[in-house]
């Protein structure tokens, strides 16, 4: 907290070009048969990708512990809301699959 | 002239009398811009939660849907955005130099990048009206997709057909019912990337305030947190798009 120590234009070149490399791997992917990995696969260079943005351009590598847990706390709570709504739709005999 | 005051002391002219430090004061500041954040991804959170429910329930026709947008402009968009991801990143870097001048052309390469961006969405909009994808009967000719939508072009927009040249062993019947539940993603598309483009318009606005204060030479290594967190709110917007790329335009595309 007590030092706002922030990344050089070195280190943020070098996540444009992951963050770039990753949307191309996305694109070359989804045009590449895997089944049921294709969407596993997508999401997970969008976490990759997501992840590199918020801890570099947005700083929070370097902010403050609470802010970290204020940020956790929150995803945690996305979390929840999804996989708890998916968990019940996809466990209804309504629905196909 | 008392001298017993102690209370006042030399300091940044931003220092609001509350904070102790400049320091202190971007700390709040950062960590209330964050919780501010976090409702808006619990806001996108709730559209992206009843987006898979109906794509696991009409994962078809959200693969014929997502057919028919293009993916060459939406991966085209994705880079525009990640480069003004960047260039607000060196926005606020240079914001904290105290370069005047570095931080006025970036945020100007920011701006232009985001206007791309819209334009581009302006013209994958315009696309989908073209091709009456539209949900709903209020703009354009109203959501006609199994027919084509234009006496001159049958062929225009028209999924059922696509589905069926795609897979001729599917029947004509459960063609049409697939390309009229399409309707379900296009409101998601539009809804979804509508509030991210009303975003990106909001943004646009936040960097002209953030362009005419660094003109002024407002902001140095003591006090950037304006363009800190309008930073924030850039790469937050950045972040809902990394989602919605590979959600609305790749679901399925190796059945093409």
């Amino acid at each position: 907290m007590s030092e706002h120590s922030h990344p050089t234009p070195k280190l943020y070149l070098i996540i444009l070009t992951c963050l770039v490399v990753g949307t191309v791997l996305t694109y070359r992917a989804a045009f590449w048969d895997m089944g049921i990995f294709n969407p596993v696969v997508a999401l997970t260079i969008a976490c990759t990708k997501a992840t590199l943005v918020i801890l570099f351009f947005m700083h929070v590598r370097y902010s403050s512990k609470l802010t970290k847990l204020t940020i956790s706390a929150g995803f945690f709570w996305l979390m929840i809301m999804i996989t708890m709504s998916l968990s019940d739709y996809l466990t209804r005999a309504f629905l196909p699959r | 002239m008392s001298t017993s005051q102690t209370t006042t002391t030399e300091h940044h002219p931003a220092l609001a009398h509350q904070f102790d430090s400049m320091e202190q004061q971007q700390d709040a500041s950062t960590f209330g811009m964050w919780v501010f954040l976090l409702t808006e991804i619990m806001m996108f959170g709730g559209l992206f939660t009843a987006y898979l429910i109906y794509r696991l329930k009409y994962y078809d026709a959200f693969v014929a849907a997502s057919t028919s947008i293009s993916v060459g402009w939406g991966f085209a968009n994705t880079l525009v955005l990640i480069g003004s991801s960047f260039t607000m990143a060196m926005a606020v870097y240079t914001a904290q130099k105290g370069a005047r001048k570095q931080q006025v052309i970036y945020l100007i390469l920011t701006m232009i990048l985001g206007v791309a961006f819209l334009g581009v969405k302006a013209k994958e909009y315009h696309d989908k009206y073209d091709e009456c994808h539209i949900p709903g009967h209020v703009i354009g000719k109203g959501f006609n997709t199994w027919g084509g939508c234009s006496s001159t072009d049958p062929k225009l927009g028209n999924i059922a057909d696509e589905i069926r040249e795609r897979d001729p062993k599917v029947p004509e019947v459960a063609a049409v019912q697939i390309a009229k539940q399409t309707e379900i993603f296009f409101s998601f598309y539009f809804a979804m990337t509508g509030l991210h483009a009303f975003h990106m318009i909001i943004g646009f606005g936040l960097l002209s305030w953030l362009l005419l204060r660094a003109w002024r030479g407002e902001f140095g290594p003591q006090y950037y947190t304006p363009v800190e967190l309008g930073g924030l709110y850039w790469h937050f917007v950045d972040i809902v798009w990394i989602y919605l790329f590979p959600l609305l335009y790749l679901i399925s595309r190796t059945r093409t």
